[in-house]
């Protein structure tokens, strides 16, 4: 069941905020020298410092705190002049400190906001940010059942790997605009190099909150529970653990009634193969982090000349970079929405495309159904694809110019990325050549010949039916142009008479 | 100004201590007393006075973004009460993460 | 030549100069570690061993002409709260019986790099908590001077070893005094410099924003050629001071006249022993003969140094030790099936039941107190009227020297209210040890610097400290103060009646 109320008669608005964790993009974890690449053997990336060992201190890394302005910057944030990190403390095995270097009331911005446009809708959505701050990731424990063992396997690789968390306000309205939002996200701190937002292997993280607002008879509003949703493993996830979440709450409410304030906030769990949210053990008391300044770790100023170089260097945001493209080449917010979300390296390819074509809509159609596709069915990236833009921009010249036509274009293109020759030689290697008009006039009176009831249908009235005339036309000369065929045909039944 | 027994035996979640009946009742008269004893700052008045946190006005102290060598998975390991070569090894952690 | 009767500077003169091997040096006094350290217990490990094959090392690279670190063949011991890869490092805790470090705490390394021989780790209060080193799993220290009494603490183990000549030099470590005071009730001199002049990485940490480690030697001149090679910029300590340092050794010889020093009034209310009062009034008197000026100054909080140290301390320290916990190194509680099955409700679940018995089982009850109250005053509810006003105290308390060493250069005073008390005095009663400190945790709340140094006898024979005390780097001060008064006394050249 979705989310299908009509907007007429709506019971309930949907409240949902996120929680999102992002690995910064860095070599180095957060307080110190050890690597932080995904998927090594465990405890090889570790030492006395993200091991809590005694004795061990943090020292800040310079770039991530770098990247971290750069995201906040991008999310529009208010950067605090003075920064500082605390201590949040707990006890949990894949926290060997018994405290995590997170930043609790001076966070080092605040208040920005991320938009989400769907150029399909009409609807655009501000999603405040309450705060971005730069946090370490603690490490992973594993628990094998089937090992039948009654212990847990602490693997501390990912301990001390920078984060950054990005807490939006209640604005979202819909599971479906959540999920935009992360997309939105994501293109922009992979545009930033800020992180590559995998949420396969978990540089990218989301909790959401989500309640409801329901209206009652007498004008007052009632709001179901607050409940925070975990363990979603991917944007899809969260969509799907949103919808069902509603539809869960608005029942609950239709059946309890409970309200906000009416108990403590409630974690629940999503269950990707069951489709359902299950509410976790609730804890005896809620947990007190005892907050207090890092002893080991100085604060952080940062200047407005600091900022204002950031932003210089930071490049424009994917919403910027939209509206450039479709300005400037005249191509639709449709089609300068697909660029931009491919990234930064298919944007350039594509104004290479467009300058040497001069025709932005030419470009952008062979972008997306000949490029982006083949580039999509091989994998790998924008700068390593073996046809650049030159050569796709002389196929497109020499089609406008008539040598050869569309179909034969695409079979150039697919020559070329396959064996790597140049334009030139692919066309002779397929034989490609300019039909004479000669022989083009020949070839038509044959087809004219072979085909009475077409031409008769032409004679009474029916010019598309010349259309069936082309593909038996390429069957025999698959270098004739479409174009061509059809005008000589109905010339030469027009001569007939 | 007395700690009531519930409250020491709340702390001692908190810092992960078991005590014993005896040791909960001993620590809640000492706790109390030295409550009382640092509660004697109340009377300065610091209502103007921002908190010392750090000594000396250090700043902006970091390093750079280059690897440097880990310790081979032995020598993590190497004073673990429990391990299997690869991992540390504890007792089960339930499904829930430690942090809210 | 006696290696037991020389200065570490005499003892790093002659093996440079080959007079003294680094071998006879080194065995000397590993000689005397064995003759006498049963009766005192100021060492948890000896590497004899390990330290002969340095110092024949040395030897070697002696004769053939190769260059010598500056502290070539010198004996160090070193507080078992700093990180040694070769030595385990208990904190005198059963939480940490056997840890062996996989690294070097950056003071260690500096030692090593300069040709130093660390010969053992040395006991201490658990965990630096304490102020009599009664607090160790290990069983006390004895002070030399009189083996009931206690050396004072936390680096009692330190400063007894260094009186009994069991080491020329000894490094410690200073929170709330734990350098100082021992010093003082051990007739030695002992040096917390100015916070961040020393890097506190391989300090196993107690309160990271007071912790600062020391040299604890004879005399102010073996302590700055210890901070020569201790001291300096550590990039692996955010905390690290940047400024350079001071040749020490050579800016001791500056002479005393027209030192400007402060005497504080309330030092020396109720609690000051009249005959420690005696020693510190016969020091002013010394220095007023070398032409130092003593001017009243006044500290109007430093009543409140106690409590406030005694907030911010064990709640840095609650989160410190959180770490201490059984499940990636130290003491774990071994589960015995049966035996508590009538527990089994009280815990919710085998983990925090782990977390729960490794840590009151590895704990001693200081540390598990300082936990217990630091855990409370940082919970909901709490911050505020606790550790954030003791912070807030804190800043009035360094502002009071600020004001002061704007008329003065020096503080004076007493280090400890009495001279060494007797083992077991003061253990029943948490409050009555906390007070041994009210000269000097003033000291690390600033972040200042603070040096001790005997300036006299007690009739019963007790060595009584001296204390002064420097605004921030004024470590060059405070040394050459401390080397101008040995210059004019020989009470830091006395030692215990301990026979072999």
């Amino acid at each position: 069941m979705t989310d299908t109320q009509t907007p007429a008669a709506k019971p309930f608005t949907t409240i949902i905020g996120l929680e999102v964790h992002v690995q910064l993009q860095t070599q180095t974890k957060l307080f110190c020298g050890c690597s932080t690449t995904f998927g090594s053997p465990p405890n090889t990336q570790v030492c006395p410092t993200c091991l809590g060992l005694p004795g061990s201190l943090p020292v800040m890394n310079r770039q991530a705190f770098a990247l971290a302005l750069r995201a906040a910057l991008a999310l529009d944030c208010t950067i605090a002049p003075f920064t500082k990190w605390d201590r949040k403390n707990y006890f949990y095995p894949d926290l060997p400190k018994g405290y995590q270097i997170s930043q609790y009331d001076l966070p080092f911005s605040s208040a920005g906001v991320l938009e989400v446009v769907d150029p399909k809708e009409a609807v655009s959505r501000r999603v405040g940010i309450v705060r971005v701050h730069l946090e370490e990731d603690a490490g992973k424990s594993m628990h094998d059942e089937s090992a039948g063992t009654a212990d847990s396997r602490i693997d501390l690789n990912r301990a001390g790997t920078p984060l950054c968390e990005i807490v939006t306000e209640p604005d979202l309205r819909s599971p479906q605009e959540a999920r935009a939002w992360l997309n939105e996200l994501k293109l922009l701190l992979v545009y930033l190099g800020v992180s590559d937002c995998n949420m396969q292997e978990g540089s990218l993280r989301v909790d959401a909150n989500v309640n409801l607002h329901i209206p009652r008879a007498d004008g007052s509003l009632a709001k179901t529970p607050i409940v925070e949703i975990k363990n979603m493993n991917s944007f899809r996830s969260v969509e799907r653990a949103l919808i069902y979440e509603v539809v869960r709450q608005w029942e609950d409410w239709q059946a309890t009634g409970a309200e906000l304030g009416s108990a403590p906030k409630q974690t629940r769990g999503w269950d990707d193969p069951a489709g359902i949210t299950r509410a976790q053990r609730a804890k005896e008391e809620s947990s007190d982090y005892r907050y207090f300044p890092e002893p080991d770790l100085v604060p952080v100023t940062v200047s407005a000349e600091q900022i204002a170089a950031i932003r210089a260097a930071m490049g424009d945001p994917p919403a910027v970079l939209r509206q450039a493209l479709a300005d400037t080449w005249k191509i639709s917010a449709y089609d300068s929405d697909v660029l931009v979300n491919q990234g930064r390296d298919l944007v350039a390819y594509f104004e290479e495309l467009a300058t040497l074509t001069g025709d932005g809509k030419v470009a952008s159609n062979w972008m997306q159904q000949d490029v982006l596709r083949t580039l999509n069915e091989r994998g790998g990236t924008v700068a390593e694809f073996p046809v650049r833009p030159a050569a796709v921009a002389e196929i497109i010249g020499r089609i406008t110019r008539g040598d050869f036509d569309t179909s034969r274009g695409r079979e150039i293109f697919a020559t070329v990325l396959e064996t790597g020759t140049s334009v030139a030689d692919a066309v002779t290697g397929l034989g490609i050549t300019a039909v004479g008009d000669d022989e083009l006039e020949a070839l038509c009176r044959e087809l004219l010949a072979a085909n009475p009831k077409i031409v008769a249908d032409v004679q009474g009235g029916k010019e598309q039916a010349a259309a069936g005339l082309i593909g038996q036309a390429k069957k025999k000369n698959p270098n004739v142009n479409p174009g061509k065929v059809r005008a000589t045909c109905l010339e030469l039944i027009r001569q007939i008479g | 100004m007395s700690l009531s027994r519930q409250e020491v035996a709340k702390v001692g979640m908190l810092a992960r201590l078991a005590l014993t009946e005896a040791e909960l009742e001993k620590m809640t008269g000492e706790l109390s007393k030295l409550v009382e004893f640092v509660s004697q700052l109340s009377e300065l008045d610091t209502a103007a006075v921002e908190p010392l946190a750090h000594p000396l006005e250090t700043r902006n102290v970091f390093r750079e973004d280059i690897p440097a060598a880990s310790l081979t998975t032995e020598q993590a390991l190497a004073n673990s009460p429990r391990h299997d070569n690869s991992c540390f090894l504890v007792p089960a952690v339930l499904g829930d993460s430690g942090a809210a | 030549m006696q290696p037991l009767q020389l200065s570490a500077l005499d003892l790093v003169g002659a093996v440079k100069r080959g007079d003294l091997s680094a071998v006879a040096c080194v065995e000397a006094y590993l000689d005397r570690i064995v003759a006498v350290d049963g009766r005192i217990n100021a060492f948890l490990a000896v590497g004899r061993e390990p330290a002969l094959a340095q110092a024949a090392k040395i030897d070697v690279r002696r004769k053939a002409g190769k260059p010598l670190g500056a502290l070539a063949g010198l004996p160090v011991a070193v507080k078992d709260a700093l990180c040694t890869t070769d030595l385990p490092t208990t904190c005198a805790s059963k939480m940490l019986a056997g840890y062996q470090p996989p690294y070097d705490a950056d003071v260690v390394a500096r030692l090593r790099r300069a040709d130093a021989v660390i010969v053992g780790k040395t006991n201490m209060d658990e965990f630096a908590m304490g102020g009599s080193n009664e607090n160790s799993a290990f069983g006390p220290v004895h002070n030399p001077w009189d083996l009931n009494r206690a050396p004072g603490g936390s680096s009692g183990g330190s400063a007894a070893c260094v009186a009994a000549d069991m080491a020329p030099v000894a490094i410690g470590s200073d929170t709330g005094g734990s350098i100082r005071q021992p010093a003082g009730l051990c007739g030695i001199t002992g040096f917390k410099p100015t916070y961040g002049r020393i890097s506190r990485r391989g300090l196993v940490a107690f309160a990271s924003s007071l912790d600062q480690i020391g040299p604890m030697a004879h005399s102010a001149a073996d302590c700055a050629l210890l901070m020569e090679t201790i001291a300096g910029h550590d990039p692996g300590d955010a905390t690290s001071l940047t400024d350079p340092v001071p040749a020490y050794g050579q800016l001791l010889g500056e002479p005393l006249a027209g030192l400007r020093i402060g005497r504080v009034a309330e030092h020396f209310g109720a609690g000051l022993d009249p005959e420690v009062a005696r020693g510190i009034e016969s020091a002013f008197d010394t220095f007023r003969a070398a032409g130092a000026t003593i001017h009243d100054v006044e500290l109007p909080h430093a009543r409140y140094g106690i409590p406030t140290y005694y907030l911010i301390a064990p709640c840095e320290a609650s989160s410190n030790l959180a770490r201490y916990d059984g499940a990636h190194y130290g003491h774990r509680h071994r589960a015995e099936p049966g035996r508590e099955a009538d527990q089994v409700g009280q815990f919710e679940s085998p983990l925090v039941e782990m977390y729960c018995r490794s840590r009151a089982e590895g704990f001693g009850p200081e540390v598990k107190r300082r936990v217990m109250l630091g855990t409370y005053a940082l919970s909901a509810g709490y911050y505020e009227a606790f550790y954030a006003k003791a912070l807030r105290v804190r800043r009035l308390i360094q502002r009071d020297y600020f004001e002061a060493f704007a008329k003065v250069d020096l503080i004076a005073g007493p280090v400890s209210p009495t001279p060494a008390f007797k083992l077991g005095e003061k253990t029943g009663d948490p409050l009555a040890m906390y007070l041994v400190d009210m000269y000097t945790v003033g000291t690390n709340l600033a972040g200042i610097g603070g040096i001790s140094f005997p300036c006299g006898f007690t009739p019963g024979g007790l060595p009584i400290g001296f204390q002064l005390q420097g605004p921030a780097l004024a470590e060059p001060l405070l040394l050459r103060a401390a080397h101008g008064f040995q210059s004019l006394t020989d009470w830091h050249t006395r030692r215990p009646a301990l026979s072999a």
